[in-house]
């Protein structure tokens, strides 16, 4: 079977220590995280993470089960075959100059992403999308000099009234 | 009444009907064993080694079907348990491990004996607690043993900061547990039991491989229904031994690396594989590749992660085996199965599972099936790591339900004695043979004094050979027979024995074994026989590692051997 990437939504008990028995647990059964995004959800107390991980599916499903053997992990589904809205966020600092600085600002508007910081000499882009669109941003921005990027990694929802990720 | 977390520990252990702790203790522990006096009714036994508390606890759990209780100090304390507490989780072992903590002020200080004990036993725990509040004292042992016992068992390590055991606090114990990602299967999917029954109903070929799910569950009358009513040949694992008399016609003994070949040649040749209780372990199942290449596979288990894992199965069924089996019974079909059980005698009649060479030498295998002979399998048979572990697997039969005890999936040399003190104080009524090998038994031969303390009637069978003998048998076969670093300077077993005030004698012929065994079987306390056994002889057949079951090989047929002698 061939390798694809996965998306895994968990929910997971927010305690100490659970991104360290996850995290631990990909480490020992050598399965890769590609990006792994984590905040709170709907409910009370429980974190929901957004895991993207590459592999077959037998693997992937063996990567699901393994977590939800974990007392602190509610549920976990895979949702790579779902009609799902997949976004993350980065934020971009690129070299800008006097003569530069208008031609980034186009590229920027082309993306619909926003200019959060100016510097004499940078500039700080932000831009939300899926995965293409924050690496065809970056490709463009590659000549002008990029000076540092931070990605959240992908979060991600079902479309429409799917449960399959939440809980009564 | 307000009590203090040391209190509120012993009276939530009282609870869950905890009887006996194995432990040691240290500065961390301090403020528990100093609570113990006030409840005479947990009886504590003193280990010489934190190792040797995890494995009696474990042979504890394993005879008694309960969890298993160890303790020990933080730190080097916590980080000596580490050895038996992965033992107890790659064999599915119910376990509550407390460990002291240094107090919370010095948590993440680098203090004196500190360990991030929590930390280190991430994956060798099904769960594990630090509890730096002594209000969730109470609800945390309980969710422990709830943890620990139900669903596949396993170890859960309680790690308690020596200021929670000393601070106070009113003690109420939870009726239940609120677990919200934790859900315990119990029946089986009924379409998946329909589909599993169609299988096995249309098969011609069958194979049970039973695995110690079925110990677990205690279904061995469910199981002994099934196997009898389909008329399927049963091979183990070799912790399914135990799970199905060896003595029952359908039986084929172990598969595996050092399986009997009728075992190995039934699951190659099958056309089903049923397989029960069991995780598909690479000594089980040999070359994976290979395994089994004309079978359909169902696999029957609790733990919905060990399908697919190994193995690409057809017909899941998740659920406790005991209802599974159930349930089962209800739906298949009453076969005969006569050219294939036809075709198993004829195997067990070309390699036959327990020829021992008629040789004068003193061979283990002898020594194994005389233990056999004088206790006519009514014995809890608990073995070390290595070349006397499959001699006692092979050699013995097991007819009593859930009479061998063994670590088969860490492979823990130095097992053998602390998990057999585990097994007699939980089952004082038994025959207990402790089935050593010379290197193992000095990996935990201290805890001989606790043999003697507790005035444990463990019989103690030395399988000596003067080697590391499974690594001297691969340094053999496989490099070319330079046994580097394998042979052992032993010391005189029987003197120790003698100085730990444990009767031991020494047996060098033959002839001597069925003496030795009667005289150690008489005494009425612990007695250690020092068998000087035959030091190259090696455990046959075997399947080289990365081949095929169907590829055992045994170098010379017995009686061949024989006549050579």
């Amino acid at each position: 079977m061939s390798n694809t990437k996965h998306t895994l939504i968990a929910l997971v008990e927010d305690k100490p220590g659970v991104l360290n028995r996850i995290a631990s647990l990909f480490r020992r059964r050598a399965f890769n995280i590609q990006s792994l995004a984590v905040g709170g959800s709907e409910h009370p107390g429980l974190s929901r993470m957004t895991i993207v991980v590459e592999g077959d599916s037998a693997r992937v499903e063996q990567v699901r089960k393994q977590l939800e053997k974990l007392i602190n992990v509610v549920k976990v589904s895979d949702i790579t075959e779902e009609d799902i809205v997949a976004r993350e966020l980065a934020l971009i600092k690129v070299k800008a100059t006097a003569t530069t600085r208008s031609e980034i600002m186009q590229i920027v508007d082309i993306f619909r992403a926003n200019i959060v910081d100016v510097s004499p000499n940078s500039l700080t882009v932000e831009v939300t999308g899926d995965e293409d669109k924050v690496n065809s941003l970056l490709r463009l921005l590659h000549d002008f000099g990029v000076k540092e990027i931070a990605r959240t990694g992908r979060i991600a929802l079902i479309r429409g009234s799917s449960s399959k990720t939440v809980i009564d | 009444m307000k009590k203090t977390g040391a209190q509120i520990l012993c009276e939530s252990l009282i609870r869950e009907g905890v009887e006996v702790i194995f432990g040691i203790l240290g500065g961390a522990v301090l403020p528990i064993y100093d609570t113990f006096p006030q409840y005479p009714q947990l009886r504590h036994i003193l280990v010489r080694h934190e190792q040797g508390a995890a494995h009696a606890a474990d042979g504890y759990a394993r005879a008694t079907h309960k969890a298993g209780v160890c303790i020990a100090t933080s730190g080097p304390g916590a980080t000596n348990l580490i050895t038996g507490i992965a033992c107890a989780y790659m064999d599915s072992v119910p376990m509550i491990a407390i460990t002291g903590q240094v107090p919370r002020a010095l948590i993440g200080k680098d203090a004196f004996q500190e360990t991030d004990i929590t930390g280190i036993t991430i994956p060798i725990t099904k769960h594990n607690y630090l509890v730096t509040d002594v209000n969730e004292l109470a609800r945390t042992v309980k969710e422990a043993f709830y943890i620990a016992q139900t669903g596949r068992p396993g170890p859960v390590l309680i790690d308690i900061p020596r200021d929670v055991q000393q601070e106070q606090t009113e003690f109420v114990y939870p009726d239940k547990v609120d677990l919200q990602g934790y859900r315990v299967p119990s029946r089986g999917h009924p379409a998946q039991i329909k589909k599993a029954s169609k299988l096995i109903n249309e098969a011609e070929q069958p194979v049970i491989i039973a695995g110690r799910g079925i110990i677990i569950s205690q279904a061995y009358e469910e199981f002994k229904e099934f196997a009898e009513k389909a008329q399927i040949p049963v091979a183990h694992t070799l912790l399914g031994l135990s799970a199905f008399p060896n003595n029952h016609i359908l039986d084929l003994g172990m598969l595996g690396m050092h399986g009997t070949p009728c075992a190995n040649l039934a699951v190659h040749n099958a056309d089903l594989i049923i397989a029960i209780g069991m995780r598909f372990d690479d000594r089980a199942t040999g070359n994976v590749n290979e395994f089994a290449p004309n079978a359909r596979i169902i696999h029957i288990d609790i733990d919905p992660a060990e399908i697919g894992k190994n193995v690409p199965t057809e017909v899941p069924v998740v659920g406790d085996i005991k209802s599974v089996l159930t349930a089962l019974n209800e739906e298949i079909e009453r076969k005969e199965h006569v050219d294939w059980l036809s075709q198993i005698e004829q195997w067990k009649c070309e390699y036959p599972t327990q020829v021992v060479s008629p040789s004068d030498e003193l061979l283990p295998q002898y020594v194994i099936q005389q233990i056999y002979e004088a206790t006519q399998g009514d014995a809890l048979i608990v073995t070390g790591v290595g070349q006397n572990q499959m001699f006692a697997a092979r050699y013995f039969t097991y007819i009593k339900p859930d009479s061998l005890i063994t670590a088969g999936g860490l492979g823990p040399m130095g097992f053998e004695l602390p998990a057999a003190i585990g097994v007699k104080v939980g089952c004082p009524d038994k025959v207990v043979w402790c089935i050593a090998g010379d290197g193992g038994f000095q990996m935990t031969i201290q805890e001989l004094a606790v043999i003697a303390q507790e005035s444990l009637a463990v019989k103690i069978a030395i399988m000596n050979n003067g080697y590391l003998g499974m690594v001297r048998q691969w340094q053999e076969l496989f490099y070319g027979r330079r046994y580097v670093d394998t042979k052992l300077w032993n010391p005189d077993f029987v003197k120790i024995a003698e100085a730990y005030d444990i009767p031991g004698i020494r047996v060098k012929r033959k002839e001597e074994v069925i003496p030795a065994i009667r005289k150690a079987m008489d005494y009425p306390g612990a007695f250690l026989i020092d068998f000087l056994i035959e030091p190259e002889e090696n455990i046959y057949p075997i399947v080289p590692p990365g081949e095929s079951l169907a590829k055992f090989f045994q170098p010379l047929k017995p009686e061949a051997k024989a006549g050579k002698l």
